[in-house]
Order: structure tokens, then C-alpha cells, then sequence
């Protein structure tokens, strides 16, 4: 398993950095997503690694005066996402993201869960119905909700609309997910719930998922990436990291000793 | 025990020093109700005064009758007809124009200089006085645009002089919704035209259609700018009927037609000596006070049902 992951590779970052006008955020970043694995980004506050993961799917292009540089090589067609003549638009058709807060539309939940669908022109009535149930059957949220598709999604509680804001995500079948600190809001009961989820959708897509919060990233990653002062201090299979970590910082921010 | 005493005295001292203090807080309290009655009061009286004057003038005729050299057979039916008509034609120019000007402004503009100056003038030109628009007008639409002194020039005006606070309204409003809805349609790869119009406008409308309804209430009663581009002051008639009973069922004439307004038929009542008219001036302005405030109301009520489903 271990191997097979580990010659897979999803995406590849090389030589990333990121600039919020005269702000150099990200600092030469290299390093790699294995494909349906689960790779989390952990690091002291401001150190990067939400705007890292915004480098995934082109959400700084949304704001004037950022800019990269490097690439992010998208596999297995070798897009770089990061490229002058890649549409962001297109970027996040195939990267979808779940954010801190849950960020339900006042919509209906099936609406909402629809909107990547309807976004891509999806007209079939049969087709929506279908996808939106998978999706929310893939974010464990369906028995949940199926009576009451058509009532307001803010009707739900934080943690049911955090799973809805994953289907959501899902409906429209992603390479990649994007998590950032998707449970910061959420109470442990919830928590729990959403990274059973993470574990579970990881057989189906490729995830990246920053935490604050250590030892979500031991219970839930495969890979863990360690940030610090948007340089990526140290890389590589979650156990290994956790347990003997090559450098002194890491293992002075894991042990508790500083952070 | 002198401790105790001590205390006791120091218990007192910041009693009194409360005491002193919290005087300050009901005079302050005494002095903004007076200056809040004052506002109120003033208001209440004018309306009382044209209520009393005003109501024993009101009956269907008044609503049915044109103006008339017998102020007891004369009615505002030109006025409030004339009134109706000028009011769809500023909303049907105003509201597309300030709609799309202010969500131009938040979603699409370059965050710059020149942005900035656009943004100072615009809330600027909603203090321009009302007479300017006139002039413009007179100039722009009556004669340059050959559009006459028509029900269309007057609609046209009244658009320029509300469409700042159509636009400030929107721009309010599309700023309201969270940063994190915009994210969330861009993340599921929205264009930003899908995300206006899928997010940002249905999420806005409740405070669009408020801006356009308090933009409304302050043409209806506008007096200089009509009189400026040159309604009438007496008028015996209706304008064509918009809709027809043979096809094409619409009809388009009205819009060319003379006209006058509630304000203007209040005016001309107003300066005539007898106080029969006088009468009538008071009934017609209750008229428009109530139709004001009818306006406010609704925009109220809009506001609250179109909000209930928003929640942040």
C-alpha cells in the first residue's frame, strides 16, 4: 500500500512562492500530494499553510496583487495549475475546497449541494437528483437529510452543514479536496464525525487538509507537511514525522514546546 | 473598628460621586428627548393641521375629478395619475441603471484611484440640489433630446436625481453578503457573472428593493425639477391609457403626453387666495404624505420578508 502510494503521485509542488504585493508569504516550497492519501499542512498560526492550500485551486487570484511563483504540477495530464494560461475557473471545476466555517448559500440543501452541478450547466433533472444524492450519501449526510432536501440549509446544525459544504464539494466528482481547518468550528462530537468522513473519502480522492490541531493530523493524514514562517520545514509519511522528525523545529513544535 | 468606619465613609463618598455622575445621564437623557420631539412633534403637527384642513375635502370625487375654477368640484385626478405614470418611468430607468452601476462598482471595478473618485462623486450627487437635475434636464431631455415637456422627461429626471441612492442601496447591500459566500461559488468554479447572478443579487434584493422604494418616496414628492422641465400646472386630462383593448394592448403615447404631479396640483392650489383651495392643497398633501409613507412601509415589509431566510 505504502509503495503503490508513494509512486502515485497527484500533484507536485515545485519551487512555490507566493507574494501578497510586497508580502513573500510562501518561501520555495517543494513537495508532493500522493494520489488518494490524505496529506495535512500544520504549522503555528501565520505560517502559511491556508495560503498554501489556496494555491491549489487559484483562490489568490480572486484578490488583486497576489502572485506566484512555481508550479504546481497537476497529475496524470501535467497541467501546471499555476500556469498564465490556465483559467483558475478550470482549476477549481477539478479542485474543490471546504473552508473553515461552514458556508452554506441560502438555499435549499439541495440547491446548495447542486450549485457545482448547475455551475457546469447540468440541466438533466434525473442526473442532479442522482449526483446530489451520492454526494451527501459521501458525506455520510443523507439519512440526515432526505426528508428535507428542499428546506433551508441553515436550518441544519454546524456540523451537519460542514458535511453539507462537503458534498457540496463532491457533487461535482473532484481530484483534489481541499480542507482548511474544516472542524476549527465546529464541537468534538462533530469533529469526530468529519474526519471519519476525511478517512473515508480519501478511497476516492486525493486530500489535502491544513490543521491547527496536531493530533487531527496524526488520527487523520498519511503525509504531514510542517510549515514555519511559510518555508515547509519538513515532510513525509504521517507516523514517521510524529514519531522521530528529522528536524529540531518539528520536533520542538510537536513535542509542545513551542507554538 | 475604625477600619469599619472608614470603609463605610469610603462606601458613602463613591455613592455620592455615582449619584453626581448619573445626574449627567438624566439631563442628557431630558435634553435628546426634547430635541427627538422636537423633530417629531413638528411633523405630527404639520400632519395634524393638513388632516384636519385636508380631511373633510376627501371623498371619491376628489379622486375622480380633474382640477376645476370651483374649488369645490376640483379633484387630483390628473395629479396622482400623472404622478403614477412619472413614478414607473423612474423606476423602470432607475433601478437596471443603479443596480448594475453599484454591483459594477463592488464586484467587477478595479480596486483603484479612479474607482475611489467614482465612489466620492456618486455619494456627492445625491446631495446635488433637485433644481440642478431640472435644468439639466430641460436642456438634455426637453429640448436636445427633443422628448418635449412630456410624462418621459419628467420619469427621466426623476431617475438621474434617485439613481445615487439606488446605487449607494445596492452597493450597500451586495457588501453586506460575507466574503465567504463569494468563496464558496468561486471555490465550485462559478464565473464571477455566475456568481452575481446566482448569489449576489437574489442575496441583495431585499436591500435593492428598499433603496428603490426610498428613492421613489423622495421623487414622488420632488416639485422643482417638473416644474423646471415644464409640467403643467392646470391640465384637464388624462394621458392615452398605457393599456389597450385591442392588440398590441400596450400602448406607448402616455409616454409623450403633458402631465402634471401631486406636488405641482398642491402648489398651484396653494397660491390661489380663497381658502376653499387652501382646503384642497391641505387633502392633497395628505394625500401624498399617505402614499409616502405607504411607500416606507412597504419597503419595511419587503425588507423583512425577503431577510427571513438570510441569516448573517
Amino acid at each position: 500500500m505504502q509503495v503503490q502510494a508513494q509512486l502515485a503521485l497527484k500533484a507536485e509542488v515545485r519551487g512555490l512562492s507566493f507574494h501578497y504585493g510586497e508580502v513573500r508569504a510562501l518561501k520555495d516550497i517543494n513537495m508532493a500530494l500522493h494520489e488518494k492519501q490524505v496529506t495535512a499542512l500544520i504549522g503555528p498560526s501565520g505560517c502559511g499553510k491556508s495560503t498554501f492550500l489556496r494555491c491549489f485551486n487559484r483562490m489568490h487570484d480572486l484578490y488583486p496583487g497576489n502572485r506566484y511563483e512555481g508550479d504546481i504540477v497537476f497529475h496524470p495530464d501535467g497541467l501546471n495549475l499555476l500556469g498564465k494560461d490556465v483559467d483558475p475557473i478550470e482549476v477549481r471545476m477539478r479542485i474543490s475546497m471546504v473552508f473553515q466555517k461552514p458556508n452554506p448559500f441560502p438555499k435549499s440543501i439541495f440547491e446548495n449541494v447542486a450549485y457545482g452541478l448547475r455551475v457546469r450547466g447540468e440541466r438533466n433533472r434525473r442526473n442532479v437528483e442522482e449526483k446530489v444524492e451520492q454526494a451527501l450519501r459521501g458525506a455520510a449526510l443523507w439519512d440526515e437529510v432526505k426528508d428535507r432536501l428542499h428546506q433551508l440549509a441553515f436550518n441544519l446544525s454546524g456540523g451537519q452543514q460542514q458535511r453539507m459544504c462537503i458534498a457540496r464539494a463532491l457533487a461535482t466528482e473532484p481530484e483534489i479536496l481541499l480542507f482548511d481547518e474544516p472542524t476549527s468550528a465546529l464541537d468534538p462530537i462533530a469533529t469526530a464525525s468529519i474526519e471519519e468522513l476525511i478517512h473515508e473519502l480519501k478511497q476516492k480522492v486525493t486530500i489535502l487538509i491544513v490543521t491547527h490541531n496536531m493530533q487531527q493530523a496524526a488520527r487523520v493524514s498519511d503525509y504531514t507537511a510542517y510549515m514555519y514562517l511559510g518555508e515547509l520545514i519538513e515532510f513525509g509519511i504521517t507516523d514517521d514525522l510524529f514519531i522521530k522528525p528529522k528536524m529540531k523545529q518539528t520536533e520542538d513544535y510537536i513535542t509542545g514546546r513551542f507554538g | 473598628m475604625t477600619a469599619k468606619i472608614q470603609a463605610q465613609r469610603d462606601l458613602v463618598a463613591i455613592r455620592k460621586l455615582i449619584a453626581e455622575h448619573q445626574r449627567w445621564d438624566a439631563i442628557f437623557a431630558l435634553i435628546g428627548l426634547a430635541c427627538l420631539m422636537i423633530g417629531v412633534l413638528t411633523f405630527l403637527a404639520l400632519f395634524i393641521e393638513m388632516a384636519v384642513n385636508g380631511l373633510p375635502r376627501l371623498s371619491y370625487e376628489f379622486f375622480t375629478n380633474f382640477p376645476s375654477r370651483r374649488a369645490a368640484s376640483a379633484g387630483i385626478l390628473s395629479a396622482w395619475v400623472g404622478s403614477t405614470l412619472v413614478m414607473v418611468v423612474t423606476a423602470v430607468v432607475a433601478v437596471p441603471l443603479g443596480v448594475a452601476a453599484g454591483v459594477y462598482l463592488e464586484e467587477y471595478a478595479a480596486k483603484n484611484w479612479v474607482t475611489d473618485v467614482i465612489e466620492i462623486n456618486i455619494t456627492n450627487l445625491a446631495g446635488v440640489p433637485s433644481i440642478v437635475y431640472g435644468l439639466l434636464a430641460l436642456g438634455l431631455f426637453v429640448y436636445q433630446f427633443g422628448l418635449g415637456q412630456s410624462i418621459l422627461s419628467a420619469g427621466l429626471t426623476l431617475a438621474l436625481l434617485i439613481l445615487p441612492v439606488v446605487i449607494v442601496a445596492t452597493r450597500e447591500a451586495v457588501r453586506a453578503i460575507p466574503q465567504s459566500i463569494r468563496e464558496g461559488a468561486y471555490a465550485l468554479g462559478a464565473t464571477q457573472w455566475q456568481t452575481v447572478s446566482d448569489h449576489i443579487l437574489p442575496y441583495s434584493l431585499a436591500g435593492i428593493l428598499t433603496g428603490m422604494i426610498i428613492g421613489l418616496a423622495r421623487a414622488i414628492g420632488e416639485t422643482a425639477p417638473i416644474i423646471t422641465i415644464g409640467a403643467l400646472t392646470f391640465i384637464a386630462f388624462l394621458p392615452p391609457a398605457p393599456v389597450t383593448a385591442e392588440p398590441p394592448f400596450l400602448n406607448f403615447e402616455w409616454l409623450t403626453s403633458p402631465f402634471t404631479v401631486m406636488p405641482i396640483q398642491m402648489f398651484n392650489w396653494t397660491s390661489r387666495p380663497e381658502a376653499a383651495f387652501q382646503a384642497n392643497a391641505a387633502a392633497a398633501g395628505f394625500v401624498l404624505v399617505i402614499m409616502t409613507l405607504a411607500m416606507n412601509g412597504l419597503a419595511i415589509w419587503l425588507r423583512y420578508r425577503l431577510r427571513k431566510n438570510i441569516k448573517w
